[in-house]
Protein backbone atom coordinates (compact mmCIF):
# COMPACT_ATOMS: atom_id res chain seq x y z
CA UNK A 1 0.00 0.00 0.00
CA UNK A 2 1.37 3.35 -1.05
CA UNK A 3 1.96 5.83 1.69
CA UNK A 4 -0.25 8.88 2.11
CA UNK A 5 2.48 11.18 0.89
CA UNK A 6 3.03 9.12 -2.25
CA UNK A 7 -0.68 9.12 -3.02
CA UNK A 8 -0.90 12.84 -2.56
CA UNK A 9 2.02 13.29 -4.93
CA UNK A 10 0.37 11.14 -7.57
CA UNK A 11 -2.93 12.99 -7.29
CA UNK A 12 -1.13 16.26 -7.78
CA UNK A 13 0.79 15.04 -10.78
CA UNK A 14 -2.37 13.71 -12.45
CA UNK A 15 -4.07 17.00 -11.71
CA UNK A 16 -1.37 18.96 -13.47
CA UNK A 17 -1.51 16.58 -16.43
CA UNK A 18 -5.23 17.16 -16.58
CA UNK A 19 -4.67 20.89 -16.64
CA UNK A 20 -2.38 20.53 -19.64
CA UNK A 21 -4.74 18.28 -21.59
CA UNK A 22 -7.64 20.55 -20.80
CA UNK A 23 -5.73 23.58 -22.05
CA UNK A 24 -4.69 21.77 -25.21
CA UNK A 25 -8.27 20.72 -25.81
CA UNK A 26 -9.53 24.28 -25.59
CA UNK A 27 -6.77 25.57 -27.83
CA UNK A 28 -7.58 22.86 -30.38
CA UNK A 29 -11.28 23.73 -30.25
CA UNK A 30 -10.55 27.38 -30.96
CA UNK A 31 -8.08 26.55 -33.72
CA UNK A 32 -10.46 24.02 -35.24
CA UNK A 33 -13.01 26.70 -35.89
CA UNK A 34 -10.42 28.80 -37.68
CA UNK A 35 -9.08 25.87 -39.67
CA UNK A 36 -12.57 24.88 -40.75
CA UNK A 37 -13.32 28.42 -41.85
CA UNK A 38 -10.10 28.48 -43.87
CA UNK A 39 -10.95 25.18 -45.51
CA UNK A 40 -14.38 26.48 -46.41
CA UNK A 41 -12.98 29.75 -47.77
CA UNK A 42 -10.69 27.84 -50.09
CA UNK A 43 -13.47 25.83 -51.64
CA UNK A 44 -14.76 28.37 -54.23
CA UNK A 45 -11.34 28.66 -55.84
CA UNK A 46 -10.93 24.91 -56.11
CA UNK A 47 -14.43 24.54 -57.54
CA UNK A 48 -13.98 27.22 -60.18
CA UNK A 49 -10.59 25.89 -61.09
CA UNK A 50 -11.77 22.35 -61.61
CA UNK A 51 -14.74 23.69 -63.58
CA UNK A 52 -12.36 25.46 -65.94
CA UNK A 53 -10.16 22.37 -66.06
CA UNK A 54 -13.05 20.20 -67.16
CA UNK A 55 -14.04 22.51 -69.98
CA UNK A 56 -10.45 22.92 -71.17
CA UNK A 57 -9.26 19.35 -70.87
CA UNK A 58 -12.14 18.14 -73.03
CA UNK A 59 -10.97 20.48 -75.79
CA UNK A 60 -7.27 19.76 -75.66
CA UNK A 61 -6.58 16.11 -76.21
CA UNK A 62 -4.18 13.78 -77.95
CA UNK A 63 -0.52 14.51 -78.38
CA UNK A 64 -0.80 18.24 -77.98
CA UNK A 65 -1.79 17.87 -74.34
CA UNK A 66 0.85 18.97 -71.83
CA UNK A 67 2.93 16.37 -70.05
CA UNK A 68 1.31 17.12 -66.73
CA UNK A 69 -2.03 15.95 -68.08
CA UNK A 70 -0.81 13.16 -70.30
CA UNK A 71 1.85 11.61 -68.12
CA UNK A 72 5.25 10.33 -69.18
CA UNK A 73 3.84 7.31 -70.91
CA UNK A 74 5.01 4.82 -68.31
CA UNK A 75 3.96 4.13 -64.76
CA UNK A 76 7.01 2.48 -63.32
CA UNK A 77 8.17 4.98 -60.74
CA UNK A 78 5.67 6.20 -58.18
CA UNK A 79 6.07 9.01 -55.72
CA UNK A 80 3.95 9.09 -52.59
CA UNK A 81 3.46 12.57 -51.20
CA UNK A 82 2.46 11.96 -47.60
CA UNK A 83 1.02 14.88 -45.65
CA UNK A 84 1.41 14.44 -41.90
CA UNK A 85 1.09 16.87 -39.05
CA UNK A 86 4.01 18.57 -37.34
CA UNK A 87 2.76 18.19 -33.81
CA UNK A 88 1.62 15.21 -31.83
CA UNK A 89 -1.13 15.00 -29.22
CA UNK A 90 -3.70 14.26 -31.86
CA UNK A 91 -4.64 10.66 -31.21
CA UNK A 92 -4.33 8.15 -34.00
CA UNK A 93 -4.37 10.65 -36.85
CA UNK A 94 -0.76 10.31 -37.93
CA UNK A 95 -0.77 6.56 -37.38
CA UNK A 96 -3.75 6.30 -39.71
CA UNK A 97 -2.16 8.43 -42.42
CA UNK A 98 1.05 6.42 -42.25
CA UNK A 99 -0.92 3.19 -42.36
CA UNK A 100 -2.72 4.32 -45.54
CA UNK A 101 0.58 5.39 -47.12
CA UNK A 102 2.24 2.09 -46.25
CA UNK A 103 -0.69 0.09 -47.60
CA UNK A 104 -0.47 1.98 -50.90
CA UNK A 105 3.30 1.51 -51.01
CA UNK A 106 3.02 -2.23 -50.36
CA UNK A 107 0.39 -2.55 -53.06
CA UNK A 108 2.58 -0.72 -55.58
CA UNK A 109 5.69 -2.68 -54.64
CA UNK A 110 3.95 -6.01 -55.07
CA UNK A 111 2.89 -4.81 -58.51
CA UNK A 112 6.57 -4.40 -59.27
CA UNK A 113 6.74 -0.61 -59.24
CA UNK A 114 9.39 1.59 -57.73
CA UNK A 115 8.14 3.64 -54.82
CA UNK A 116 9.66 6.72 -53.23
CA UNK A 117 8.31 8.96 -50.51
CA UNK A 118 8.06 12.71 -50.32
CA UNK A 119 7.15 13.61 -46.77
CA UNK A 120 5.41 16.77 -45.66
CA UNK A 121 5.23 17.36 -41.93
CA UNK A 122 7.33 15.96 -39.12
CA UNK A 123 5.29 13.16 -37.69
CA UNK A 124 5.43 10.81 -40.65
CA UNK A 125 9.19 10.65 -40.78
CA UNK A 126 10.05 8.17 -38.08
CA UNK A 127 7.43 5.48 -38.83
CA UNK A 128 7.98 5.54 -42.59
CA UNK A 129 11.74 5.61 -42.20
CA UNK A 130 11.51 2.47 -40.09
CA UNK A 131 9.89 0.47 -42.90
CA UNK A 132 11.36 2.12 -45.98
CA UNK A 133 14.66 3.69 -44.95
CA UNK A 134 16.10 3.86 -48.49
CA UNK A 135 12.98 5.10 -50.24
CA UNK A 136 12.58 8.52 -48.68
CA UNK A 137 13.25 11.23 -51.22
CA UNK A 138 12.72 14.40 -49.26
CA UNK A 139 11.26 15.93 -46.12
CA UNK A 140 9.41 19.14 -46.61
CA UNK A 141 9.39 21.06 -43.38
CA UNK A 142 6.27 23.00 -42.51
CA UNK A 143 6.92 23.25 -38.79
CA UNK A 144 8.49 26.69 -38.87
CA UNK A 145 5.36 28.50 -40.07
CA UNK A 146 2.39 28.99 -37.82
CA UNK A 147 -0.26 28.20 -40.33
CA UNK A 148 0.77 26.62 -43.60
CA UNK A 149 -0.68 28.70 -46.40
CA UNK A 150 -0.54 28.99 -50.13
CA UNK A 151 3.19 29.79 -50.12
CA UNK A 152 4.01 26.37 -48.72
CA UNK A 153 1.68 24.65 -51.16
CA UNK A 154 3.32 26.61 -53.96
CA UNK A 155 6.81 25.61 -52.84
CA UNK A 156 5.87 21.94 -52.63
CA UNK A 157 4.13 22.02 -56.02
CA UNK A 158 7.04 23.78 -57.72
CA UNK A 159 9.45 21.24 -56.30
CA UNK A 160 7.25 18.34 -57.39
CA UNK A 161 6.76 19.68 -60.91
CA UNK A 162 10.48 20.29 -61.28
CA UNK A 163 11.20 16.72 -60.25
CA UNK A 164 8.52 15.49 -62.62
CA UNK A 165 9.99 17.41 -65.52
CA UNK A 166 13.44 16.07 -64.75
CA UNK A 167 11.88 12.64 -65.05
CA UNK A 168 12.46 11.54 -61.48
CA UNK A 169 9.05 9.90 -61.26
CA UNK A 170 6.10 9.02 -63.47
CA UNK A 171 3.12 9.14 -61.14
CA UNK A 172 2.60 11.05 -57.92
CA UNK A 173 -0.01 10.19 -55.31
CA UNK A 174 -1.10 12.47 -52.53
CA UNK A 175 -1.86 10.90 -49.14
CA UNK A 176 -3.67 13.21 -46.75
CA UNK A 177 -6.48 13.16 -44.18
CA UNK A 178 -9.92 14.41 -45.15
CA UNK A 179 -11.65 16.17 -42.31
CA UNK A 180 -15.14 14.76 -41.79
CA UNK A 181 -15.79 15.76 -38.21
CA UNK A 182 -13.90 16.12 -34.98
CA UNK A 183 -14.35 12.39 -34.51
CA UNK A 184 -13.55 11.14 -37.99
CA UNK A 185 -10.67 11.99 -40.30
CA UNK A 186 -10.26 9.68 -43.26
CA UNK A 187 -6.83 9.20 -44.77
CA UNK A 188 -7.21 9.42 -48.54
CA UNK A 189 -4.98 8.58 -51.48
CA UNK A 190 -5.43 10.73 -54.58
CA UNK A 191 -3.53 10.79 -57.82
CA UNK A 192 -1.78 14.13 -58.17
CA UNK A 193 0.45 13.89 -61.25
CA UNK A 194 -0.41 13.33 -64.04
CA UNK A 195 -3.54 15.28 -63.36
CA UNK A 196 -6.39 12.80 -63.64
CA UNK A 197 -8.52 13.73 -66.61
CA UNK A 198 -11.75 15.13 -65.27
CA UNK A 199 -14.86 13.07 -65.67
CA UNK A 200 -18.06 14.32 -67.15
CA UNK A 201 -18.90 16.77 -69.85
CA UNK A 202 -17.46 20.24 -69.93
CA UNK A 203 -19.86 22.83 -68.65
CA UNK A 204 -20.99 25.08 -71.44
CA UNK A 205 -19.20 22.88 -73.93
CA UNK A 206 -21.39 24.03 -76.75
CA UNK A 207 -20.63 27.71 -76.33
CA UNK A 208 -17.81 28.99 -78.50
CA UNK A 209 -15.22 30.21 -76.04
CA UNK A 210 -12.38 32.36 -77.23
CA UNK A 211 -9.01 31.68 -75.68
CA UNK A 212 -6.19 34.08 -75.23
CA UNK A 213 -3.44 33.01 -75.86
CA UNK A 214 -4.36 29.47 -77.03
CA UNK A 215 -6.04 26.54 -75.31
CA UNK A 216 -2.77 24.70 -74.83
CA UNK A 217 -0.98 27.67 -73.37
CA UNK A 218 -3.77 28.26 -70.90
CA UNK A 219 -3.88 24.60 -69.97
CA UNK A 220 -0.14 24.65 -69.45
CA UNK A 221 -0.55 27.55 -67.04
CA UNK A 222 -3.50 25.98 -65.41
CA UNK A 223 -2.14 22.53 -64.59
CA UNK A 224 0.60 23.64 -62.18
CA UNK A 225 -1.98 25.85 -60.56
CA UNK A 226 -4.29 22.90 -60.20
CA UNK A 227 -1.54 20.88 -58.51
CA UNK A 228 -0.90 23.79 -56.17
CA UNK A 229 -4.55 24.04 -55.29
CA UNK A 230 -4.70 20.30 -54.58
CA UNK A 231 -1.75 20.60 -52.22
CA UNK A 232 -3.16 23.71 -50.61
CA UNK A 233 -6.42 21.87 -50.02
CA UNK A 234 -4.51 18.96 -48.52
CA UNK A 235 -2.66 21.29 -46.15
CA UNK A 236 -5.92 22.89 -45.05
CA UNK A 237 -7.56 19.51 -44.52
CA UNK A 238 -4.56 18.42 -42.52
CA UNK A 239 -4.83 21.49 -40.34
CA UNK A 240 -8.50 20.93 -39.64
CA UNK A 241 -7.97 17.20 -39.08
CA UNK A 242 -5.11 17.80 -36.69
CA UNK A 243 -7.13 20.18 -34.57
CA UNK A 244 -10.21 17.97 -34.67
CA UNK A 245 -8.30 14.83 -33.72
CA UNK A 246 -6.40 16.73 -31.08
CA UNK A 247 -9.60 18.03 -29.56
CA UNK A 248 -11.13 14.56 -29.32
CA UNK A 249 -7.96 12.95 -28.00
CA UNK A 250 -7.47 15.64 -25.38
CA UNK A 251 -11.09 15.43 -24.33
CA UNK A 252 -10.61 11.72 -23.67
CA UNK A 253 -7.36 12.35 -21.86
CA UNK A 254 -8.98 14.96 -19.62
CA UNK A 255 -11.81 12.60 -18.76
CA UNK A 256 -9.41 9.72 -18.03
CA UNK A 257 -7.37 11.96 -15.78
CA UNK A 258 -10.56 12.92 -13.94
CA UNK A 259 -11.43 9.26 -13.39
CA UNK A 260 -7.94 8.55 -12.18
CA UNK A 261 -8.06 11.44 -9.76
CA UNK A 262 -11.35 10.19 -8.33
CA UNK A 263 -9.95 6.71 -7.85
CA UNK A 264 -6.79 7.99 -6.23
CA UNK A 265 -8.73 10.32 -3.96
CA UNK A 266 -10.87 7.44 -2.69
CA UNK A 267 -7.76 5.39 -2.08
CA UNK A 268 -6.14 8.31 -0.32
CA UNK A 269 -9.14 8.85 1.98
CA UNK A 270 -9.37 5.15 2.76
CA UNK A 271 -5.76 4.86 3.77
CA UNK A 272 -5.99 8.06 5.79
CA UNK A 273 -9.00 6.60 7.61
CA UNK A 274 -7.15 3.33 8.15
CA UNK A 275 -4.19 5.17 9.62
CA UNK A 276 -6.45 7.11 12.02
CA UNK A 277 -8.24 3.91 13.07
CA UNK A 278 -4.94 2.17 13.74
CA UNK A 279 -3.76 5.07 15.84
CA UNK A 280 -6.99 5.10 17.85
CA UNK A 281 -6.80 1.36 18.48
CA UNK A 282 -3.26 1.79 19.70
CA UNK A 283 -4.24 4.55 22.12
CA UNK A 284 -7.26 2.66 23.45
CA UNK A 285 -5.26 -0.55 23.82
CA UNK A 286 -2.56 1.41 25.64
CA UNK A 287 -5.14 3.00 28.00
CA UNK A 288 -6.75 -0.36 28.75
CA UNK A 289 -3.42 -1.93 29.60
CA UNK A 290 -2.90 0.60 32.37
CA UNK B 1 -27.87 45.32 -66.92
CA UNK B 2 -25.15 44.55 -64.48
CA UNK B 3 -22.19 42.27 -64.83
CA UNK B 4 -21.68 39.66 -62.15
CA UNK B 5 -18.07 39.83 -61.06
CA UNK B 6 -16.19 37.40 -58.84
CA UNK B 7 -12.62 37.66 -57.67
CA UNK B 8 -11.34 34.47 -56.07
CA UNK B 9 -8.02 33.59 -54.49
CA UNK B 10 -7.00 30.24 -53.01
CA UNK B 11 -7.47 31.67 -49.54
CA UNK B 12 -10.91 33.20 -49.99
CA UNK B 13 -13.61 34.66 -52.15
CA UNK B 14 -12.55 38.31 -52.31
CA UNK B 15 -15.43 39.81 -54.26
CA UNK B 16 -18.76 38.64 -55.48
CA UNK B 17 -20.91 41.51 -56.67
CA UNK B 18 -22.74 43.07 -59.57
CA UNK B 19 -20.84 45.85 -61.28
CA UNK B 20 -20.99 47.86 -64.48
CA UNK B 21 -17.64 47.05 -66.02
CA UNK B 22 -14.33 45.44 -65.11
CA UNK B 23 -11.01 46.05 -66.84
CA UNK B 24 -8.73 43.02 -66.59
CA UNK B 25 -4.97 43.02 -67.34
CA UNK B 26 -4.87 40.15 -69.82
CA UNK B 27 -1.61 38.50 -70.80
CA UNK B 28 -1.94 39.83 -74.34
CA UNK B 29 -3.36 43.18 -73.40
CA UNK B 30 -5.94 44.58 -71.06
CA UNK B 31 -9.61 44.15 -71.82
CA UNK B 32 -12.82 45.51 -70.47
CA UNK B 33 -15.75 43.25 -69.73
CA UNK B 34 -19.32 44.49 -69.85
CA UNK B 35 -22.47 42.47 -69.40
CA UNK B 36 -23.19 40.18 -72.33
CA UNK B 37 -19.56 39.66 -73.23
CA UNK B 38 -18.88 36.61 -75.40
CA UNK B 39 -17.42 33.57 -73.62
CA UNK B 40 -13.76 34.23 -73.25
CA UNK B 41 -10.80 33.00 -71.30
CA UNK B 42 -7.41 34.55 -70.80
CA UNK B 43 -4.42 34.33 -68.54
CA UNK B 44 -3.61 37.54 -66.74
CA UNK B 45 -0.38 39.30 -66.06
CA UNK B 46 0.45 41.03 -62.78
CA UNK B 47 -1.39 44.30 -62.63
CA UNK B 48 -4.51 46.14 -61.59
CA UNK B 49 -8.06 45.01 -61.98
CA UNK B 50 -10.27 48.08 -62.36
CA UNK B 51 -13.83 47.79 -61.17
CA UNK B 52 -16.35 50.36 -62.38
CA UNK B 53 -19.35 50.11 -60.09
CA UNK B 54 -21.38 52.54 -62.18
CA UNK B 55 -21.10 53.94 -65.66
CA UNK B 56 -18.74 56.88 -65.75
CA UNK B 57 -17.81 56.52 -62.09
CA UNK B 58 -14.23 56.37 -60.89
CA UNK B 59 -12.82 52.85 -60.78
CA UNK B 60 -11.77 50.87 -57.75
CA UNK B 61 -8.48 49.08 -58.33
CA UNK B 62 -7.22 45.82 -56.89
CA UNK B 63 -3.69 44.53 -57.45
CA UNK B 64 -3.62 40.92 -58.63
CA UNK B 65 -0.76 38.58 -59.35
CA UNK B 66 -0.90 35.42 -61.44
CA UNK B 67 -4.02 33.68 -62.54
CA UNK B 68 -6.62 33.88 -65.25
CA UNK B 69 -9.98 35.35 -66.08
CA UNK B 70 -13.00 33.57 -67.41
CA UNK B 71 -16.08 35.12 -68.95
CA UNK B 72 -19.04 32.81 -69.09
CA UNK B 73 -22.81 32.91 -69.03
CA UNK B 74 -22.84 33.85 -65.38
CA UNK B 75 -20.42 36.72 -65.58
CA UNK B 76 -16.74 37.29 -65.08
CA UNK B 77 -14.61 35.21 -62.75
CA UNK B 78 -11.04 36.21 -62.00
CA UNK B 79 -8.96 33.50 -60.36
CA UNK B 80 -5.87 35.16 -58.94
CA UNK B 81 -3.09 33.66 -56.90
CA UNK B 82 -2.42 36.74 -54.84
CA UNK B 83 -4.44 39.85 -54.21
CA UNK B 84 -3.18 43.06 -52.64
CA UNK B 85 -5.83 45.42 -51.60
Amino acid sequence: MASLKELKGRINSVKSTQKITKAKQMVAAAKLRRAQAAAEAARPYAERLSGVMVSLASKVSGDSAPKLLQGTGSDKRHLLVVVNTDKGLCGGLNANIVKAAKAKATQLITEGKDVTFYLVGKKGRAPIKRDHPERIEKHFDTSNVRQPGFEEAEAIADDLIERFEKGEFDVAHLVYPIFKSALAQDPTVDQLIPVPSPEGEGSGGDAVVEYEPGEEEILEELLPRYVKTQLFGALLEREASEQGASMTAMDNATRNAGDLINKLTIQYNRSRQAAITTELIEIIAGAEAL
Amino acid sequence: MALHFELVTPAKLVRSEDVHMVVVPGAEGGFGVLDGHAPFMSTIRDGEVQIYKTEGGSPETIEVRGGFAEVGENGLTVLAEHVES
